[in-house]
Order: C-alpha cells, then structure tokens, then sequence
C-alpha cells in the first residue's frame, strides 16, 4: 500500500533546542495512528510541521499519489490538499454561530470569488445538519460558539473537521475536558473516519488510545521511540522508562 | 440581490428608508430644488457628510470586520478627488481659454491653446508644462476610470507587499500611515504635477454648466452622493452576510484558524483592502467638487486616523454604526470648527470651541474606547435587545483587531 503521509528526516530547532529531531513517519491512505510520548517531545510540533506552521530545518514532507513536497506550501494550500486539524485548545470562531462555523468549514471551493457568490443550499445544510446531531450540537445551531462550554467547543471542532472532509486528520488531544461518555462517543467517530481516510491522534489518556485500537507511535526528545501494537510498545523497557514508568 | 436578503438583513431596509427620507426632506427644504430653508452651503455639508459615511463604510468592512486597522484609506479618498478635480480643472480652464482666444483676431493654433491651458493652472508652481500625469485630464471618462484604478492600484500593490509579509496588527496601521504620509509629502511638492500645495481648486464649477446654478449643481451632487452611500451600503452589507463575511470576522478573531481551514487569508485581505480603497476613492471623487478644492493637506495621515475615530465611536462591526459615527462627529465638528458654537466664558478664561473642539472630540474617543466600546450604534442594541456575552473579559479570539469582549454580542 503506498502512503498517504510520509515524513522523512526532519528536525527542527528552536533557539537551539532540538524539538524534533530527525523524526520519519508514515500513514496510510486510510489508517488510523495514534502518538503518545511526554509532555513535549514534539506531538503538537509535528503537527506544526505537516500543516505548514512551521518550517523545518531539514527532512522531506511528501504527500498523496503525485508525491509533492509539503514544505514549500502555504497553510492554507496544505490544508486544501486535504489535511485537517484539530488543535489542542480547541479553536473555534467565537463571534460566530455553530452553523457558521460549520459552513465556513464544509468542503467546498475557498477562492474569494466563489465564497462571495456562494449561498447556503439545501444539500449543504443538510449535511451540516446531519454532522450536528452527529456530535450533538443540532438544537444549538443558532447559539454563538463562544456561548459553548468546553466539551462542546471540542466537538464543534471536531465537527468543524469531518465538514472539511480531509485525507488526513490531525487530532490532538481530542479527549481533553470530556466526560466517559464523550470520549467514547469521540473514538467512535475517529474510528468510523478512519475506514476512509488518514486519522493521526495524539492523547495521553491510555484507556482512550486502547479504545483506538491501532499502530502507536512513540515519540520521545522528538524522534520515534518505537512503533507498533500498544501492547508492544508498552511492553517495551525503553517506553517505560521516559513515559509509562514515571 | 433577492429579497431574501433584505428580509435576512431588516437593518439594510431601515438604513435606506432613512436614507431616502432625509434626502427627500434635504431636496424639498433646499434653495435649489424646493422651499429655500436650507442654504446651497448647508446642502453641500450634508452631501459632503454622505461621503465621508460612505468611507466610514469602507472602514468599517477593513477594520470593523476584517481587523485590519488601516490607518491610511483617506489617502484613497484624496486620491479618488485629485483624480476627478483633474478632468474639472483641465475642462473648465480650457473652456474660459477658449473663450478668450476667440476674441482674439488671429485664431490660436492647437500648441497655442494648450500652453495658455497649461499657463493657467500650472502658472502658481512657476510652470506651464503639462505633466505626463495629466495626459487622460481633457477626458472625463478617462479620469473616471482612473478614481477607480489609481486608488485600487495603489492598495492592491501595497496591500500585496504588506499582507504577503505577514504584516499584521500595529505594524500594519504604522505601515499605512508611513504610506499616506508618504503621499501627502510627496503631493506637498511643486513638482509633483498637482499644483504642490495650492492643490486643485475651483472644482466646484461644472464644466459646461456654467448655466446651472450652485444652488441646483449641489442638489446633484447631493443626490449623487446619497445613491453612492446607498449602493455603497447594500454592497458592504451583501458581502458581508453570507459566508464571505464569516470567513472576513473570522480573519479578524483568529487569522491562523482561517488558514488551516484553507482559506488564503492573504488572498482575502488582499480583496477587502483594495475593494475599500476603491469605494474610498469614489467617496473622495465625490466630495471634492462639493468642497470645491483639495490639496495635500487633506490625506495628511491624521485624517485616516479621523477616519479610524469616526467608525470607533459609530461602534465597530455594524454598518450603520460606521455612518452613525461619520455623520455625528463631522456635523458636530463642522459646527463647532465653523464658529457657530457660542464661546463659553468662564469668567477666568473664554473656551474657544475652535481650539478646543480637537480636544473633546480626543476625550470622546478615549471615553467611547473605554466605557462604550459599541459606540453611539450600540444604542440600538437597547432597543433590539442584543445582548452582551459573559466571557470574564476575554476577547472573542486572538487577533490583534479581535472583537473585544464589551463589543461583542450574544
Ligand atoms: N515556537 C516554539 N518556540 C520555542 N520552543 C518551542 C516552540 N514550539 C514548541 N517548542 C518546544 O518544543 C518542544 C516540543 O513541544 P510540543 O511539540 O508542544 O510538545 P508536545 O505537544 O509533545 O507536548 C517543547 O519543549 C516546546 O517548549
Ligand atoms: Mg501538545
């Protein structure tokens, strides 16, 4: 199977501190991977990376079918090839509706020309219906996203990114602030996207990475760790001692 | 533009309806057209006042909507006027030219005619060449492309270099300033080709209308200048209702989430700058022949923070706030500027409103910022019953031209 994602080398520092440090990975066209490791070994760097927020200093970030390279593209170019991302503090437009939200993130042509002429239809709002009741938010379409509460705003994001339908999803921490309930609610939507596309998930919570049910990728000082089953990785004595022993 | 859209935005039918009423009133009471009560010079400030709600307008879409804090779009405005008082001072000059040549027993080749243009009006900076600039000035349709092109031009090479940097926030607004001081030092020369700093003047003669009497070309002009606002308005308002002005607040609230949802941020700001440029251009193409003269003075870098004022206290984010503000705060500064505010006498010392009007007008603008951040607009939310979100003080995303938490609403 050729792959969707593949991260070749890189390293990036910051002042002189190595964040990432000739990291590779790769993913599938429809996979689901989860990374774990520390408090910052360079989860939310990586996905700095791959979504064009930061440059690295060297390595190869090739994408899709044709190959091209990532590194020389715009965000918002690379997120029009189709990579998606939830941060981790969840960002949505406040000053807006739910429905707003939604419809600024459905998959759709982004140029100002087309945007300005665009007026919602019934096809659109059907889908961004059926994704409300989805992660719960249909009786507060209306409702400004700011008036949200945590919980919610994760949801609305992650609403947000199915309505983009991307290739690749990068997720990080989607779990945080939400109750049992949501959390398996939340893995299983990831594990439904995931049939059809690349899911990328960092979280820290073991039980909701066992819940996955994937290949884990360990990141440790920003390099791979180890990689496989989570029984495996956890098995492994060098994972216990920088992460599960502590 | 169907009538869903007016239903979905009741305020663009009130803002025209409004409108309409006050220039039909302005049209009955005036001397040119109607009863007489209200002065030709009184009918030019009102028609004047329109213009400048109708670049509080395009403020509002650039700051109150997009974030960008552009303290440089009344050096559109002048640009938009300098551009039409050209064709005005090249028409008219070469119609009194003309008409004294023909008294003349020999008739005057077309050289002849055309120094005698030149002589007239360059003669105050010591010159009588025609600079190249004024080559499309004997036509009128041309130099009505160039109130569009030259400040459109101007804001898309300048916006392009600015916004491809990344520059943001105050860097941004020093930015714009720098570019309208530039500007204005520039035109303040005598070889700049636009009369240094005497500027254009005469401009409220029509060319060809001699016959037409001020009273009747101000109620034109006031005309024109109410069916721009109104086209001006319903355009702002349509661009921003529907998902182009959720992507414009969301730039404002937080840029970077924009771009990772794959909208060119660049590309958008791009868009709204120039767009606003050019309805700033408009506006100053048709304040000019209504004051009568423009120089340099005018796009001095204090008038696009004026500007900035003007919407900040009509209330940011809301069109009619925009104009609200325009029309307040200069009617009130013109009548306080004009002399016809009595002085206070304080027994100690008499209050000149003519120095001290810069003071007040200051003062409300840090009151406003600080007590009001809605402005004068947000005395309509009392009414409409918008409330105000409880966000213990955070503001609505981190952009530097973020709504703030007192100006949002729920
Ligand atoms: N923009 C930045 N400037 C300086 N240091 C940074 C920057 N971004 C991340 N880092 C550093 O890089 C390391 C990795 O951070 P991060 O990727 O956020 O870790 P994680 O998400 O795995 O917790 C941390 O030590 C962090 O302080
Ligand atoms: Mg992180």
């Amino acid at each position: 199977m050729s792959m969707l994602l593949e991260v070749s080398g890189v390293s990036v520092s910051f002042d002189g501190f190595k964040a990432i440090n000739n990291l590779s990975f790769a993913i599938g066209p429809a996979e689901m991977r989860a990374i774990i490791g520390p408090n910052g070994a360079g989860k939310t760097t990586f996905m700095d990376i791959v979504t064009g927020k930061t440059r690295p200093d060297e390595g190869r970030v090739i994408w899709g079918e044709r190959n091209v390279s990532l590194l020389g593209m715009s965000e918002a170019r690379i997120a029009r090839e189709g990579v998606g991302r939830k941060f981790q503090k969840p960002t949505v437009f406040e000053d807006q509706t739910v429905l707003e939200n939604l419809l600024m993130a459905l998959r759709a042509n982004r140029s100002p020309f087309a945007v300005m002429f665009y007026r919602s239809n019934r096809a659109d709002l059907d889908r961004v219906e059926e994704l409300a009741s989805e992660i719960g938010l249909l009786e507060s379409l209306a409702r400004k996203s700011g008036e949200l509460s945590h919980g919610q705003k994760q949801w609305l994001e992650i609403g947000m990114l199915l309505a983009q339908e991307p290739r690749l999803l990068l997720v990080d921490e989607p779990a945080a602030g939400m109750t049992p309930a949501e959390r398996e609610h939340t893995t299983a939507i990831l594990v439904e996207a995931a049939k059809t596309r690349a899911v990328v998930v960092v979280e820290h919570d073991m039980e909701f990475v066992r819940r996955l049910d994937c290949r884990v990728t360990v990141l440790h000082e920003g390099a791979v760790l180890a990689e496989g089953s989570l029984d495996h990785v956890t098995a492994n004595s060098q994972v216990i001692d920088v992460y599960l022993g502590r | 533009m169907s009538d869903s859209f007016l239903k979905r935005n009741p305020s663009v039918l009130i803002f025209l309806a409004v409108l309409a009423l006050f220039v039909l009133a302005v049209t009955l009471l005036a001397e040119g057209a109607g009863a007489g009560v209200i002065s030709t010079s009184f009918v030019k400030t009102l028609g004047k006042t329109l213009c400048l709600a109708l670049v509080a307008v395009a403020m509002d879409l650039v700051w109150g909507y997009t974030g960008i804090l552009s303290l440089g779009h009344f050096a559109f405005f002048g640009l938009g006027g300098y551009m039409i008082g050209m064709w005005l001072m090249y028409a008219r000059t070469q119609a009194i030219v003309m008409s004294s040549l023909a008294e003349a027993s020999i008739p005057a080749t077309e050289s002849e005619i055309t120094d005698a243009i030149g002589n007239q009006i360059f003669g105050v900076v010591g010159s009588s060449e025609f600079p190249l600039i004024w080559i499309f000035a004997d036509s009128l349709v041309l130099q009505l492309v160039l109130v569009v092109a030259v400040p459109g031009i101007l804001a898309l090479v300048f916006g392009w270099l600015a916004f491809r940097s990344r520059v943001t926030g105050v860097y941004l607004s020093i930015l714009t300033q720098a570019m309208t001081l530039g500007l204005a030092l520039y035109l303040f020369q005598n070889d700049s080709g636009l009369r240094g700093n005497n500027g254009l003047s005469g401009l409220q003669n029509l060319p060809g209308m001699d016959h037409v009497p001020q009273a009747t070309l101000s109620i034109w002009f006031f005309w024109a200048s109410a069916a721009a606002l109104a086209l001006g308005y319903l355009f702002a308002a349509w661009i921003v209702s529907g998902k182009f002005g959720s992507v414009l607040r969301g730039i404002r609230d937080n840029e970077a989430r924009v771009r990772f949802l794959g909208y060119s941020v660049e590309g958008y700001k791009l868009f709204i700058f120039t767009v606003t440029a050019i309805i700033a251009g408009i506006a100053g193409a048709l304040y000019y022949p209504q004051a009568g003269i423009i120089n340099p003075a005018e796009i001095a870098p204090v008038a696009s923070i004026y500007l900035a004022v003007w919407v900040a206290i009509g209330g940011r984010g809301r069109l009619y706030g925009a104009v609200i503000g325009a029309v307040f705060v200069s009617l009130v500064s013109s009548w306080f500027t004009g002399g016809q505010a009595p002085d206070v006498n304080l027994g100690f010392y008499t209050l000149k409103w003519v120095d001290w009007w810069l003071i007040v007008l200051g003062l409300s603008f840090v009151l406003v910022t600080l007590f009001a951040p809605r402005g004068i607009g947000g005395l309509v939310d009392l009414w409409s019953e918008r409330r105000r979100p409880d966000r213990h003080g955070a503001d609505l995303g981190p952009g530097a031209g973020a709504l703030r938490e007192k100006e949002a609403s729920k």
